[in-house]
């Protein structure tokens, strides 16, 4: 935790030592994230994956919902590396086609909440007194709504209208995203409003302060970018959260229509069939946990390599 | 050969001068089943060689514990106020009508000493009454007698608006009088040739005058026996739990001699469909799981298991499409779907007709639901007097797309058709169920290579068959172009099942929805067709009245018939047992016995 560490750990370091290579901070962070091995790779690897999903069906030119009877619940071969569903489509164009959905909807979502979360615990954090207790009053309420039957107010509400403005897929989409993000910024904003709380009164921001900066410098400055660690680590985890909250709307009926194969929706179509034809909820399965660990990594490297008081 | 020829032939089988047998080689000759045939002799007034389910054990008791799944658990178990099948099954554990439907679609007694009929003076020739007469020497579970003044209390308790009884609309007609102490007599306002609703069959369960006469009316959901039932069946009310558990014990003064086999009975509730099949197929834990609604693929891998077999019970539950005969997506006073509208896309034949050839049924059948679903192109399957003939079905992508040609609806730039600016797109909506979504895809993919664009939609179930009427999403309100699913026949007499197609049945705003005739659609001749049926008491011509309706929606793509869907139950080896299509999964409890 940032806010428990010690002010400067590397004041002690000579100042000549740090003039002689002149780091910009951008390349400092990537020259630290470097050092995170396993970062490293789950960058290879969530690029390779984000490339498949977006150029993939470019180049796997099976319609992700023609039917072959004949070949049903067929096991992986080179007509189909992936193998078939129970409906005879293939798994690989399903797959392709379905990660990009849940990826787009998995970061939209993060987004969402991210900004959300950020925007109200830094206010809460930084302004004392009514404005917080009422920010905190809100962040409360949005942790006591049961999500569920909520969602499916706001679904039935603002479905519609949303589907007639966008189209169907863009429309559920956008209102897929803003409901999982929605309600999954409360976290975020506590673990912000603690950070800054403990920050706000270090000995950096207060010299800040002594030095005539405004509120908004100090908070973009100096505090926003040291209570940035635990945010990011909330951040990743809260993509594998949204990836299977969208196949839970889905199931209701809520989500996306019941032919696009979103990762989530297969993975559930899947189930049933676990014991004779694993092939069908093994690829989205990994698929899922592989985008999930991954971003954990990433996360994490980037915790390391954005935390200025850690020395690597 | 003539109606005439058929009845002397009918009249030389009830004089003896020929045998069954040979009548009904002769109708297979002819084309007609044996069924048929054997409800020709029926109607004839020839008696039926009673070739019931054989019941071996020789003592009452022995058997042990009967477990069974039910994967949506009772939720009461008054059966005046059973919604579901659910609640029915449960609550005829307990109790019992005058008589009930065996898998033939034939009357059998329960707590009726014999079946009326013309023969033996129960029924009127002119089809205004129907005589009852009960059982001597049968006990409620708490030692008082069965008797006639429990059945007329039945008929006044359910009648009675302010009770709000689901059976109200099987005893509003009738007038129930009491003969002696163990015979009565419903009276009908006009001839009834479908005479047998009343204290038959799944809302027909008798509940005991002297532990409700005090809960009838306004006070009737307090009756604490409405969740400690006390009847006549062949088990004791112990434990229940709403929505998980109903437990029952043997009742040693049952009215049939060596029933029931078991000691006691547990029927679970909750967990789903193919949960239920595991327990039952392949882990062995339960005796008997009800209505797997599951892919056929599925419960074969299962069965392999060896432990138990999937029962198949014919009746007459058709999987079907139905295209909105008017706008879902105008509103007119306050409702869209109004019957005041026109569908501007699905009003045109060669639509219809089109939609019709790309519906894969056989496909459906083969792939989705095997045993479970048979392809048919008739809204009315069963019982097999009722089936039409002559409509047939077919899977043509081609023919579709000549149809279409031939309409005027050309193919625009991005393939969907368009004629007169307006595209060929759709909302296809069903419940949430594996199969339905699968056959949605299969749909779709036909239509698109025809050059109609269907978008599916599905709600989940508990809102789709809810009669909620703030939710735009129920399958009464019908907001939406095309939609699917199943319809279920309750009893094996048409009269119920058909009038979803008669113009006074129409679900409107006005009904709050409660109209059986969800697809809009009208036509003079149907109405004709069923009121005429409606008095008939001749059963042959009953019939073909009954046959001619469905002909004419189903020539006409009012819906689009896709599988009859028999019932399917999951069952041990060692069970012995039978169910029927036409009544409760338990109806026939008190016969089931496990093998050693």
């Amino acid at each position: 935790m940032a806010g428990s560490t010690l002010a400067s750990p590397t004041a002690s370091v000579p100042i000549a030592a740090v003039r002689a290579r002149p780091f910009s901070p951008g390349r400092e962070a990537w020259r630290r994230f470097r050092r995170h091995r396993l970062a490293l790779a789950s960058v290879v690897i969530l690029a390779l994956m984000v490339l498949m999903v977006v150029l993939g069906p470019l180049v796997w030119r099976v319609p992700i919902n023609d039917i072959d009877f004949t070949a049903r619940l067929s096991p992986p071969s080179w007509r189909h590396p992936f193998g078939t569903d129970d409906l005879g489509q293939d798994l690989l164009a399903r797959m392709l086609y379905g990660g990009r959905i849940s990826l787009a909807v998995g970061l939209a979502a993060m987004v969402v909440a991210i900004c959300v979360g950020v925007l109200i615990g830094a206010i809460a954090g930084i302004s004392r007194g009514s404005v917080d207790a009422g920010l905190m009053w809100l962040t409360d309420l949005f942790l006591s709504l049961p999500p569920l039957p909520v969602l499916l107010l706001v679904i039935y509400l603002f479905r519609d209208q949303l589907k007639d403005v966008f189209g169907p897929e863009v429309g559920v989409f956008i209102l897929i995203v803003v409901v999982i993000g929605g309600f999954r910024w409360m976290p975020v904003a506590r673990l912000v409003r603690a950070q800054f709380f403990s920050l706000r009164e270090k000995e950096f921001v207060e010299a800040a302060r002594a030095l005539g900066a405004s509120t908004s410098r100090q908070v973009a400055r100096h505090i926003l970018p040291n209570a940035l660690g635990p945010v990011i680590v909330a951040g990743t985890i809260d993509v594998a959260a949204a990836i299977i909250a969208e196949s839970t709307l889905s199931f209701l009926g809520l989500g996306f229509p019941p032919d696009i194969p979103t990762w989530g929706r297969l993975l559930y179509d899947a189930k049933d069939y676990l014991d004779f034809a694993p092939h069908w909820a093994l690829f989205p399965g990994a698929a899922i946990f592989l985008a999930v660990l991954t971003i954990n990594f990433i996360g994490d490297g980037l915790r390391d390599a954005l935390d200025p008081r850690k020395v690597l | 050969m003539n109606e005439k020829r058929l009845r002397l032939l009918v009249g030389r089988v009830k004089d003896g001068k020929m045998s069954r047998r040979a009548f009904i080689a002769r109708m297979l000759a002819l084309g007609i089943t044996a069924p048929l045939a054997n409800e020709m002799l029926a109607s004839g007034g020839v008696a039926r060689a009673q070739e019931r389910f054989p019941y071996k054990p020789t003592k009452r008791g022995g058997g042990g514990a009967l477990k069974v799944l039910w994967w949506q658990g009772a939720t009461l178990l008054n059966p005046h106020f059973a919604v579901g099948t659910k609640d029915q099954d449960a609550a005829r554990i307990f109790y019992e009508p005058l008589a009930g439907w065996d898998p033939d679609g034939e009357l059998f007694p329960v707590l009726a000493a014999e079946i009326p009929s013309r023969e033996n003076g129960g029924l009127a020739p002119d089809g205004m009454w129907v005589i009852w007469k009960l059982k001597r020497d049968v006990a409620w579970h708490d030692g008082k007698p069965f008797t006639a003044d429990d059945c007329v209390f039945n008929w006044e308790y359910a009648r009675d608006p302010a009770t709000a009884a689901v059976t109200i609309a099987n005893y509003r007609d009738v007038t129930v009088e009491k003969l002696d102490s163990h015979t009565i007599k419903v009276s009908f306002k006009k001839p009834t040739p479908f005479w047998a609703d009343a204290f038959v069959g799944t809302r027909g369960m008798l509940i005991p005058k002297h532990l409700f006469e005090d809960y009838k009316g306004d006070k009737s959901r307090d009756a604490p026996t409405n969740l400690k039932p006390v009847g006549t069946g062949p088990y004791k009310f112990v434990d229940f739990k709403p929505g998980d558990m109903v437990r029952g014990e043997i009742n040693q003064n049952y009215h049939e001699p060596n029933r029931p086999h078991f000691d006691s009975i547990e029927v679970k509730g909750g967990g789903d469909a193919v949960s239920a099949a595991r327990a039952v197929l392949q882990t062995g834990e339960f005796d008997y799981a009800w209505n797997m609604q599951v892919e056929d693929e599925l419960l074969q891998r299962l069965e392999k298991g060896g432990k138990g077999r999937i029962l198949i019970t014919p009746g007459g539950a058709i999987e079907h499409i139905q295209l909105n005969s008017t706008d879902p997506w105008t509103e007119v006073d306050g409702e869209r779907s109004s019957v005041k509208t026109k569908h501007p896309i699905l009003s045109d034949p060669a639509v219809r007709q089109a939609l019709g050839l790309l519906v894969d049924r056989k496909s459906v059948q083969d792939h989705i639901y095997g045993r479970t679903g048979i392809a048919t192109a008739n809204f009315l399957n069963n019982p097999e007097r009722f089936r039409s003939k002559t409509m047939k079905f077919e899977f043509n992508i081609d023919k579709a797309n000549q149809i279409l040609d031939a309409g005027g609806w050309k193919r625009g730039a991005d393939g969907i058709r368009e004629k007169e600016g307006k595209k060929l797109k759709l909302v296809y909506q069903t419940s949430i169920n594996a199969p339905r979504q699968k056959n949605q895809a299969v749909v779709k993919q036909a239509c698109q290579r025809a050059g109609i664009d269907l978008e599916l939609k599905s709600v989940t179930a508990s809102v789709f068959f809810s009669s909620d009427v703030a939710n735009p999403d129920t399958y009464t309100k019908f907001y939406c172009d095309i939609q699917m699913y199943n319809t279920t026949m309750t009893e094996p007499d048409p009269e119920l099942f058909m009038n979803q197609f008669v113009s006074w049945e129409v679900a409107t705003k006005d009904n709050k929805w409660q109209g059986r005739n969800i697809t809009r659609w009208r036509n003079e001749e149907v109405d004709k067709a069923y009121r005429a049926a409606q008095g008939e008491l001749d059963p042959v011509k009953r019939a073909a009245l009954f046959v001619r309706v469905n002909d004419l929606v189903c020539s006409d793509h009012a819906v689009i018939p896709i599988v009859n869907r028999p019932k399917a139950g999951a069952v041990s080896n060692k069970m012995r047992l039978e169910i029927s299509g036409w009544d409760n999964d338990l109806a026939t409890l008190k016969d089931w016995y496990r093998e050693a």
